[in-house]
Formats: structure tokens, C-alpha cells, sequence
């Protein structure tokens, strides 16, 4: 538990005067993820820079250091009842919550719960000038200057260090359980969305190796009426099956061989004819591949399905990782880019190999 | 900031023409006037002119003229916010999308909408009814503003603490840039490769872009709501009781709150039997399945009596909770009845701040001698102190709006902000500098730049030059600024 924000502060002023980069890293456990970081910038290390700073289970909010383990939030919050709400994957016990919010990544409850982005209220952020900056705040509602907090949200690190996060939180669900059910890809898609839109305590809703799963949660009366009328069985140790899911655990994410791609769609869309392997999660809307190919090749079938692809884990990565830009965006984000990192020091080319 | 405009009113208009229905180039004084304000009818500033054009290709061609020439650009939907972000520029033209009316598509299945920016809140909703389905964010305006405004405001409402704020109920925005390209940001997917472009969108007040086409969430309408009104002889009480509900587990669909000038005036109006000796009165709506409201509801009564509530009562049917929330959301009218002005303020607070916020409120109602009514969206910590006065009085509104200043100069230091849903537009824009260092307002500024080269989109809201900082914050912003911060956190 330690502020070492100034020592960062010098470090990202060092990299400026010399002009060197500098690669972020927290508990150095999403190394795989972007593109293959610069080998010639050297290291900023925040995952010494923890410490819970401010927690109100009333308030349900949570300020805390950026390097913060995701696991020591956790214990926490389970103390006073509460979860982050979002199901942030786990990659092992050392993944921080800046290295969460820098990669957007939310569990299986995100289309219900919102994601990470959509529970970020405020964060501290050292720019490329190394100033210490603040935006949003504590409170709910916030509209005062633009939302620098949730830009960080998938940016990888490129616009500067997330040092200090602001979060909501939640109140654990009562109860929850688990319906499985045996189903084909073909009707699945209709099945999940058709359930979503029924007002009904619905938390998860993913299908893998032919079996759909639906999670309910919330006030326990309210989840087994629910389970009485829905079809499906109700799973043994459901919620062991929902943590293997939101930890990249489940067998379906084993193994390097195979490029991990992460399709996200519209939920309604007709599945992408392409052979490999698919897992569906988020009722439709982010659908995992597991096949050989290009970013370029895969790119069509993501765009038809109203959204994007990225390369998940493994593959080239050297290339480009992330869906292709257009050029009045590329303009845009090369523009924001300069103006929070303008030596551009942080995480060089690691989104993107123009930026 | 934007430089001295390269072409006249004359020509501007003459050029637009030659591409939009002359009707819709206006330029006299007369047919302007409903532009000069909107809902901050304060503030006023005539236009250059203002045009309405009907296709995405007119509105390109709109900013790249106007690009070229840095002519200033204000674009409008229905004129309802409350920080005159809509407040032309004298200099430049009000680009109204009020023709973008169009709810262009409903797919039930995927639960989205695709709208064009001009559509009403309240009628998408209306829409999605037939299929079981409603759009989450309900400003009080929401009879006439619009999806494009609600983006540009990042708008909330009553239910925002359960189903969230704009940025949470909207997957993509169509968007003209200064320079006149077209771009989507966001997707049919829940998010989108790379930085949050669509976050950075919402609430950034027509200064980044101009939103021709909205995509957003539908959620299935809840099976059973229902209201517990719980009343309480002091704000303390009534300001923890808030916590209370929260942290044991129950979020409410909705969750206000009155004080005892509200209850008075709003009770008069409605009728709808509200505890008029109470100081503090709570609302608070659980929805979702009968069997989960059953079971909230029962502990939510509970909790409330536990915290001392005077009295405590529950809808008992739709007509009854109708009733308890018609004197809500009447509750500004009815203030309205009892002076001939009332100032609506929007600062947002930590919860367990709103006994000390409200308590301190009195006193500076006795300071500065005008009464102040709050009704708030409690649940958030989302304040509307009402501050009553008569514009008739000589000095009256500069009294109010110095007022308005120390509220929300407090709610920033007990650690909340400025604005939780108007924006800052141009009232709160001495305010910003209260919120946020020069370091943090010039990042600000760089970000707008990186949209908006030219400086031409709203110039002068928002955010303000830096060097008007420094002087308010020297002027404005006294001792008194740290004294509560360490009396009550020390």
C-alpha cells in the first residue's frame, strides 16, 4: 500500500527530457493483449502504486490507486456485502484495476451490469507532459468537462497512467442460479435476446459446445419464480461455471495454438460463417472465435454483424490487433493522442501501429 | 477560440441557400427571436441567422462552410436545457436539427433504436411501448427534449441511480465534424476497439461534433413498480435514510427526496398527502417481478422505520403511486406558484453529505435573504435547490445568482461537482474553475481542439479561457472554501 505517484511522475518527466518511451505495465499480466509491445522503451511500473484511498460502502464508491489488485478490492468489498459489478476477468491473482479499465474488460454480466467503462465516476491521470490530472469525480452524476475518465477505457494505455480509479460498486446479488439447457447455434442467438427482452431478473446469458446457460439473479423470490417458468435445469455449482467464464477458465479458451478473436456485434446478428470454433457470451453481443485467419479477412464478417473484431490472444502481432479505422477517425484519435501524450512516450504503437 | 468571421451575414445566407429550402435560411429578427435562448431563458444573444437543414448531406455542407469562413456554430434540438449551452452566438449560426424528427427504426428483438437526433425522448418510449419496451433516461424535460440533446448533455432523470445516464443507454452516434466528415462512433456491439470515443462524445455540449443520428438501448418494461413514501421530522434523518436503503442492498428504481418548503408547496398543488409537518420526505420506487418488489418493498418499510421515519406509506395501486409522484414531478410549477421567480440549481453531492449540504443551504438563504426550495434525485446526490426570487426586485437575480454560486462552490468542496446533469453551458462556466486546475482545463481545451481545429462548435461554453480563471478564483472563491472541508473531515 504506497503512493508512488510521484515517483512516476518523475519517471514519465525523464522519459520526456530524454526522449524515451515507456511502456506501462501493472501486474504484467495483459502483456498479451495489443500489439506487441516496443522493445526499445523501457518499463513505468504502477502495480506499486496501491492502496485502497477512499471507500463508503454507503456512498457505493470506491477511490483506489490504479495498481491496486483486482482480488484485494474484491476481499474488500465482500467484507461490507458489495462486488464490482462488472466481473473483471482475472488473469491470475496479480491483474490491477488500471490494467482493467486501460483494456475495457468486463465479465459475463456486462449487457446487465454495465462494463468497467460504464462504472468509472473519476480518475487521477498522468499525462506525456507529466502533469497529475483529476477528472470526473466521486458522485454519480457528473457533466462537468468532457468524460476523460471512460476515454481511457480501451485506450491500452496510449493517452497516459491511470493512477487513481473512482468506481461505483454494487450490493452482491441475494441469490442467483443457473438454467442449462441443450440448443443448436442456429436458434440460440433468437433464444437469448428473446429472453433479455422479458422483464425478468436476467444476469448472464452465454452458449458454448451446443449448451445455452442463463444466470439469474437478485432478490431470491424473484429468481426462483422466474426459474419455475423459464425451461432449462437448473446447474449444480452455477456459479463456479460463471467464474471459469469470466477468467478466460472454461476450456473453450485453453490452449495458444489457435488465435483467440473477440467479435463485438450487434446481439441479434446471424452468426459469421466461418470455420472454427465459437463461444457466445453477453446474449449475442461478444462472441469469441477460435480460428486461423487475418484481421483483414475477418473484418467483412464483423462489420455485416454491425460491429467489430479484434485479436484477442495469439496470432500475429505484429499487424494490427484492433477492427481497421477510418481515416476521418484515424485524424480524430491521432489528434486526442497528441494532445495527452504529444512526445508520444506511452505504450508507442501497442493499440495501434499509427498511434 | 474562434477568429473574426471571413464572410457576411448576406453572403452566408446566400450560400446556404443555394442548398437548403430558403424558408429554412432564416435571418430576420422576428422569426430568430425563439432561437435567442433555451430553457435558461437568463441568458439571451441573437444569432447571425439560423438554418434548418433536413439531410445529413446539408449538414456537412453547413460545417464546412462555416468551417472555412470560422463562422460559430450552436446546434439545437428543442431549446429545453438549463445552462444555455443552446445560447447562440451572436457572431454565428443556430444549426437546428428540429427537422431530424424521424424514429427510423425499432428492432424489438435486439432492443435498440435508431433515431434521428431531433426525436423526443418521451416518444421513443412511446414507441418501444408496443413491444414492452422503454428508453431508461427520463429527464424532467422530457415531454420536449430531445435524443440529440441528451447526448449533447449526457442527461439522467429520475431512474439514473438503477438504469443509468445517457453514456450507459446509447451504442452509437452518427456525428458531423467540424471540418464536415461524417463518422460513427460506437457500434452495434456493446463496445467498440480502441479509446471511448462515444464516452467522449456524451455530455461534450455541442462542442465536438454535430449528432445526426442516435442508436440506443430499449429495456423491457419492469413487470410491477411501487412507491414507498417514508417522511421524517429532520433532514439528518432523512439524509441517512437514503444511505441506508442503498447499503442494505435494495437500489431503487427511483429515489427523491423534498424539503419542507417542497412538501408544503407541492402537497398545496397535487393533493397527493404528503406529511406536511415532515422536514424530509422520501421517495423511493422498487421495480422489477411482483415477487422481487413483494420482498424489497417489505424491507424497504422496514429499513425507514428503523431510521426513524414519522410515517411511512406504500402504493397500493397504480392510481395511488401516480398520485405520490404527481406532487414530485409537479413540485417545480408548485414552487413556481409561490414566488414570481425561482432559479433551478444542479450540483451533485456525496449522499452522506445531504444533511450538512441542506442544513448549510438555510443558512445562506438567511444571508443572502432569499428562500430556497430543494427537490432532488436523492439517490444520486443529485441537488436542484430552487432558489425563489422576483426579477422584478432590482438586484434580486444578482443576489440569486451569487446564491447559486456558493452552492455549488460547496458541493465541490464536499467533494461533489459543479453540474450532475445541465451542464455548464454558460451559466456554470465561472464554476468550472473551481472544479479543475488550469492544467486539467487546458487538457480540455487540447481535446476540443483535436475535434474542432478551427474552434468553430459552441465557442465560449463549456470550458472557459484560462485566463478568466485565475481572477475567479481570486474574487469568488474565499476562506470559506476550506473552512468545511476541515470541520468536517479534519
Amino acid at each position: 500500500m504506497a503512493d508512488i505517484s510521484q515517483q512516476l511522475k518523475e519517471q514519465v518527466l525523464q522519459a520526456r527530457d530524454s526522449g524515451h518511451k515507456l511502456n506501462i505495465v501493472g501486474g504484467g499480466t495483459k502483456a498479451f493483449m495489443g500489439r506487441e509491445a516496443d522493445t526499445d522503451a523501457g518499463t513505468l511500473n504502477v502495480g506499486e502504486h496501491t492502496g485502497i484511498v477512499d471507500y463508503h460502502p454507503v456512498e457505493l464508491v470506491l477511490t483506489v490507486r490504479a495498481g491496486t489488485p483486482l482480488s484485494e478490492i474484491e476481499a474488500t468489498l465482500a467484507e461490507e456485502g458489495q462486488c464490482l459489478h462488472f466481473e473483471p476477468p482475472h488473469f491470475g491473482g496479480a491483474s490491477t484495476i488500471g490494467g482493467t479499465l486501460a483494456c475495457n474488460l468486463s465479465g459475463p454480466g456486462r449487457p446487465w451490469a454495465g462494463s468497467v467503462r460504464d462504472q468509472v465516476l473519476g480518475i487521477r491521470l498522468l499525462n506525456g507532459k507529466a502533469e497529475h490530472l483529476r477528472f470526473g469525480g466521486q458522485v454519480m452524476k457528473n457533466v462537468a468537462g468532457y468524460d476523460v475518465s471512460r476515454l481511457q477505457a480501451g485506450a491500452l494505455g496510449t493517452l497516459g497512467v491511470i493512477t487513481e480509479i473512482s468506481m461505483k460498486v454494487m450490493p452482491k446479488p441475494a441469490a442467483s442460479l443457473t438454467l442449462v439447457q441443450e440448443m443448436g447455434m442456429d436458434e440460440v442467438i433468437h433464444y437469448m435476446n428473446s429472453r433479455a427482452a422479458e422483464p425478468k431478473p436476467i444476469t448472464a446469458a452465454c452458449w458454448v459446445d451446443g449448451k445455452v446457460y442463463l444466470r439469474l439473479a437478485g432478490a431470491k423470490s424473484g429468481v426462483e419464480a422466474t426459474a419455475e417458468k423459464w425451461s432449462g435445469e437448473v446447474m449444480e455449482q452455477g456459479d463456479k461455471f460463471w467464474q471459469e467464464v469470466q477468467d478466460f477458465h472454461h476450456e473453450f479458451f485453453a490452449g495458444n495454438d489457435v488465435p483467440l478473436w473477440r467479435f463485438s456485434v450487434g446481439s441479434t446478428a446471424a452468426m459469421p460463417k466461418l470455420e472454427g470454433n465459437w463461444f457466445i457470451d453477453w446474449a449475442g453481443s461478444q462472441r469469441w472465435f477460435r480460428g486461423a485467419g487475418e484481421l483483414k479477412d475477418l473484418e467483412p464478417a464483423a462489420r455485416t454483424a454491425g460491429g467489430q473484431v479484434s485479436l484477442f490472444r495469439g496470432g500475429d502481432r505484429a499487424g494490427e490487433v484492433m477492427h481497421h479505422q477510418p481515416e476521418a477517425l484515424k485524424g480524430i484519435q491521432r489528434r486526442i493522442k497528441n494532445a495527452f501524450d504529444p512526445d508520444n512516450i506511452f505504450n508507442p504503437g501497442r493499440l495501434y501501429s499509427w498511434l | 477560440m474562434t477568429t473574426k468571421p471571413k464572410v457576411s451575414k448576406a453572403e452566408l445566407a446566400e450560400q446556404f441557400r443555394a442548398f437548403i429550402d430558403p424558408n429554412y435560411v432564416i435571418t430576420d429578427d422576428e422569426t430568430m427571436k425563439p432561437y435567442e435562448c433555451d430553457g435558461m431563458s437568463m441568458y439571451c444573444e441573437m444569432p447571425l441567422l439560423v438554418v434548418l437543414p433536413e439531410t445529413v448531406e446539408q449538414v456537412q455542407r453547413v460545417m464546412r462552410i462555416c468551417n472555412e469562413n470560422a463562422v460559430p456554430v450552436v446546434a439545437r434540438g428543442a431549446g429545453t436545457g438549463l445552462s444555455a449551452g443552446a445560447m447562440p452566438n451572436k457572431e454565428g449560426v443556430v444549426l437546428s436539427l428540429a427537422k431530424f424528427n424521424r424514429i427510423v427504426e425499432i428492432d424489438p428483438l435486439a432492443r435498440t433504436a435508431r433515431l434521428q437526433p431531433g426525436v423526443r425522448n418521451l416518444a421513443i418510449s412511446e414507441e418501444a411501448a408496443q413491444y414492452g419496451l422503454y428508453y431508461g433516461p427520463d429527464p424532467s424535460s422530457q415531454i420536449a427534449c430531445t435524443i440529440g440533446g441528451n447526448v449533447a448533455e449526457n442527461s439522467g432523470g429520475v431512474h439514473c441511480l438503477k438504469y443509468g445516464l445517457t453514456v450507459h443507454n446509447i451504442l452509437s452516434v452518427e456525428m458531423v465534424t467540424a471540418e464536415g466528415d461524417v463518422v460513427t462512433v460506437g457500434s452495434d456491439g456493446l463496445d467498440s476497439c480502441g479509446m471511448d470515443l462515444l464516452a467522449l462524445m456524451t455530455g461534450s455540449e455541442g462542442l465536438l461534433g454535430v449528432v445526426t443520428e442516435v442508436k440506443v438501448k430499449l429495456l423491457p418494461k419492469p413487470e410491477v413498480a411501487q412507491v414507498v413514501m417514508a417522511g421524517f421530522d429532520d433532514v439528518q434523518k432523512g439524509g441517512d435514510a437514503v444511505g441506508g436503503i442503498i447499503s442494505h442492498g435494495i437500489i431503487p428504481g427511483g429515489l427523491e427526496m423534498m424539503d419542507g418548503h417542497a412538501i408544503i408547496a407541492a402537497d398545496d398543488f397535487a393533493q397527493a398527502g404528503y406529511p406536511r409537518d415532515a422536514k424530509a420526505l422520501l421517495l423511493c420506487e422498487v421495480d422489477g417481478t411482483e415477487e422481487e418488489v413483494h420482498e424489497h418493498i417489505a424491507e424497504a418499510e422496514e429499513v425507514f422505520r428503523k431510521l426513524g421515519a414519522t410515517s411511512v406509506r406504500t402504493s397500493q395501486s397504480e392510481e395511488e403511486r401516480a398520485l405520490l409522484w404527481k406532487g414530485r414531478k409537479s413540485a417545480f410549477p408548485a414552487v413556481g406558484r409561490i414566488s414570481p421567480d425561482y432559479y433551478c440549481m444542479d450540483g451533485t453531492i456525496p449522499r452522506r453529505e445531504i444533511a450538512y449540504v441542506l442544513t448549510e443551504m438555510e443558512k445562506m438563504s438567511e444571508e443572502f435573504g432569499l428562500r430556497v426550495a430543494n427537490v432532488f434525485h436523492a439517490g444520486d446526490g443529485n441537488l436542484h435547490p430552487l432558489i425563489l426570487f422576483d426579477a422584478n426586485v432590482p438586484g434580486e437575480f444578482e443576489r440569486t445568482e451569487a446564491f447559486g454560486s456558493r452552492i455549488l462552490e460547496m458541493c465541490v468542496e464536499v467533494g461533489g461537482c459543479i453540474t450532475g446533469e445541465h451542464g455548464v453551458g454558460v451559466e456554470k462556466i465561472r464554476q468550472m474553475a473551481v472544479q479543475f486546475n488550469d492544467e486539467e482545463l487546458q487538457q480540455f481545451h487540447d481535446v476540443k481542439a483535436a475535434f474542432d481545429p478551427a474552434g468553430i462548435l459552441n465557442p465560449g461554453k463549456g470550458v472557459p479561457a484560462l485566463r478568466f480563471c485565475q481572477e475567479y478564483r481570486s474574487l469568488e472563491h474565499k476562506q470559506h472554501t476550506h473552512e468545511h472541508t476541515e470541520a468536517a473531515h479534519g
